[in-house]
């Protein structure tokens, strides 16, 4: 007997849900002063990026994460020094929240020596081995089979380490992405795949993408777990993304988390993002888990304005400083260009 | 004569191509809703409908290979990559499908495809997003390699492609599509495999291709103010090349000069070089010299990135250098 398909696409969760102000959605006083200022360090260093190249001082494509700051956050807060985080091209939040020096993240969007890849791969190709960060892929979903094999290392060399790949929504048609999953699934390797569902891929929408709209429901054929969930504050990401982490970690079970989030700017720079109204965006900002967060201090731990203004007047000085750096830094010695190629023996 | 942007002129290649024959449809990413990444498909959603222009998902491989499924059964697809580093995701669909199926079925089948969209470096996009891919498609016998440097060409040559009955990769660029140029009000065509002098001249011969051929044109005006006359070939058709139009060129001027946009090692300017040496050997007075990319992944940085593109000034010096002035 044929059997009727897991559920056709219908409408789209392009609606956000409204998030409940219980208390069970945030942390204590000193987490959400924590996280509102990574949140609010990641946006406000991207603000100032974005600034930069409408002056025309960064070129190429810049993807902004503004909006999605809660899962890079809660991420950080979950890896242990194993650990490591494969990531596409919109990655300037996790370089931030992971420790890189907001400096050399400035410095590599401007294209000079003292970037985070001294200047050679500019927004789209973010690393930082020392945090963590393992990139930084531009060509999407070829990161999913690669993140497998640094699951695929650690478990073959007995260690505890755990890799997070994160891919979006749009990366989840791709083929690599596929073989990926049936490589992790299959080898039972010791990783979390985590869709950054923002219900966009450049200007398509869901529903245009992918058949079904779970995604979480291929979780299945690929014999991983799945956890499917809003991204509405760092708590909560937090405690359900630990939770993947740890079956991948204890049970070297692969699972399949798909976060449904939003990105308030367009896919890149140079996208006015026509094809999303206004009241949309609107809705969305609503639920902002960075504004939420920022409420929740105001109302809960009694946070006043002036310690909220203080926080982003620091933080802005921060991400000055950046810029300073970066504009202040050399660009590459010309010799640069023919560095890395090879390995030299 | 109208001015239009080279974008407009594919644009209107593809939109005459599709009221004249029911069977040829657009798809890609964001072609549709979007108009194009690049907008070379504006208007065209609305027009021909959601039947005849597709918004495939990110599937590079999957709707190249629908795209060559569909071309078996006598359909004409347009397939946009939104770059053609992409189309590396596909690549096997067009080297195993596109470009053997006819053979490989004795004739029963033909793939009359084209596969469309930007190629070789913008602006500072880094090493993923800066390939030329015309060595990778050129070197394979089955296809038709076509690269576009104006709208009068892009029109017209694109026209020819999607009528032709072969998979055709047709490369365009990023960095031109706003290039105006002067197009006919009325229908043409342009022959597959016929390069087109841009410039005539008679004391070198710089041979060039898409995102090369302005380079080059500047290279010989900053040489024709040191008083050499160089002519530049645009090939137009890397495959089948049009030797002929090359030799006779080199036959005159006796010393050629290759100038094109991708990397030095394997590509379409050894097979430029080789064709030259091995049928106009007697007539050169120097070697055949060389201006591309330098043999590097293409930096971001600015500064980086100049330093390995070629330029006029590049292209000047190797024109210097074979006609040994200095
Ligand atoms: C193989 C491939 N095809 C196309 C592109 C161009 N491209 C870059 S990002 C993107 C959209 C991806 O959307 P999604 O995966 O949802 O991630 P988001 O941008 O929303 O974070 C496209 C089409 C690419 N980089 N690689
Ligand atoms: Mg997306």
């Amino acid at each position: 007997m044929v059997l009727p398909c897991a559920g056709p696409m219908t409408s789209h969760a392009s609606e956000p849900v409204a998030p409940g102000d219980d208390n069970a959605h945030f942390g204590s006083k000193e987490d959400n002063l924590r996280w509102y200022r990574e949140m609010l360090r990641i946006r406000r260093f991207e603000e100032s990026a974005a600034q930069a190249y409408t002056r025309g001082k960064i070129s190429g494509f810049l993807h902004l994460y503004i909006g999605q700051e809660a899962i890079a956050v809660a991420t950080k807060e979950l890896l242990q020094p194993h650990d490591q985080v494969v990531a596409a091209y919109r990655t300037h939040g996790f370089a931030i929240a992971f420790g890189s020096a907001p400096g050399a993240c400035m410095a590599e969007l401007y294209g000079k020596a003292t970037g985070l890849v001294g200047g050679i791969g500019g927004s789209m190709h973010f690393f930082d081995r020392k945090h963590q960060l393992w990139g930084g892929y531009a060509i999407v979903g070829n990161h999913v089979p690669v993140a497998a094999g640094h699951a695929f290392a650690a478990k073959y060399r007995g260690e505890s380490g755990v890799t997070l790949c994160f891919l979006g929504d749009g990366a989840v048609a791709i083929g690599p992405t596929h073989e990926g999953w049936t490589l992790a699934g299959l080898w039972k390797l010791p990783i979390v795949y985590v869709v950054e569902n923002n219900l966009y891929s450049m200007g398509t929408p869901l529903s245009r993408s992918i058949p079904v709209e779970d995604i979480t429901l291929k979780a299945a054929g690929y014999n991983m777990a799945r956890e499917r969930f809003q991204v509405t504050s760092v708590a909560e990401t937090k405690a359900r993304l630990g939770e993947a982490m740890r079956l991948a970690r204890e049970e070297s079970r692969p699972v399949l988390v798909e976060l449904i989030t939003y990105r308030f700017r367009g896919h890149s720079m140079s996208d006015p993002g026509k094809y999303r109204d206004k009241d949309e965006v609107e809705a969305w900002r609503r639920s902002d888990p960075m504004e939420r967060t920022m409420q929740a201090l105001r109302r809960l731990h009694g946070i006043s304005e002036e310690e909220l203004e203080a926080i982003d007047e620091e933080v802005i000085a921060e991400m000055d400083e950046a810029v300073r750096f970066a504009e202040e830094s050399p660009a590459p010695a010309p010799e640069a260009r023919f560095h890395n190629i090879l390995a030299e023996s | 004569m109208a001015l239009i942007q080279i974008r407009h002129a594919i644009r209107d290649a593809i939109a005459e191509e599709m009221a004249r024959d029911e069977r040829v449809f657009l798809m890609g990413e964001e072609v549709g809703h979007y108009n194009g990444a690049y907008k070379c498909s504006e208007g065209l959603l609305e027009r021909f409908g959601e039947r005849r222009v597709l918004d495939t998902p990110i599937a590079e491989t999957g709707f190249a290979g629908v795209g060559i499924g569909a071309a078996m059964c006598g359909l004409r697809p347009i397939v946009e990559f939104m770059t053609f580093n992409f189309s590396a995701v596909a690549f096997d669909q067009i080297l195993n499908n596109a470009a053997k199926i006819r053979h490989m079925t004795n004739g029963q089948f033909s793939v009359p495809i084209v596969f469309r969209g930007p190629n070789a470096a913008a602006h500072m996009l880094g090493s993923t997003h800066s390939q030329a891919f015309e060595p990778f498609y050129a070197h394979v016998p089955g296809l038709i390699v076509i690269a576009v440097a104006t709208a009068y060409d892009a029109k017209g040559l694109l026209k020819s492609a999607i009528r032709d009955e072969n998979p055709v990769v047709f490369l365009e660029s990023e960095l031109m599509y706003s290039v105006k140029g002067e197009v006919p009000e009325e229908e043409y065509l342009i022959p597959i495999g016929k390069a087109d002098i841009k410039r005539p001249g008679k004391d070198v011969t710089v041979i060039t291709w898409g995102q090369g051929v302005p380079v080059a044109l500047r290279s010989a005006e900053l040489a024709a103010a040191e008083g050499i006359d160089a002519e530049v070939i645009d090939l137009r058709t890397l495959r089948p090349m049009d030797t002929e139009a090359v030799l006779t060129s080199v036959r005159k001027t006796n010393r050629a000069v290759v100038l094109f946009h991708g990397w030095p090692y394997g590509g379409v300017g050894c097979e430029v070089i080789a064709q030259i040496q091995e049928q106009a050997f007697d007539d050169l007075d120097a070697p055949v010299l060389r201006v591309c990319y330098e043999d590097v992944p293409m930096p971001y940085a600015e500064n980086l990135e100049n330093l390995v593109l070629p330029t006029a000034e590049r292209g000047l010096a190797a024109i210097r250098a074979v006609t040994y002035r200095r």
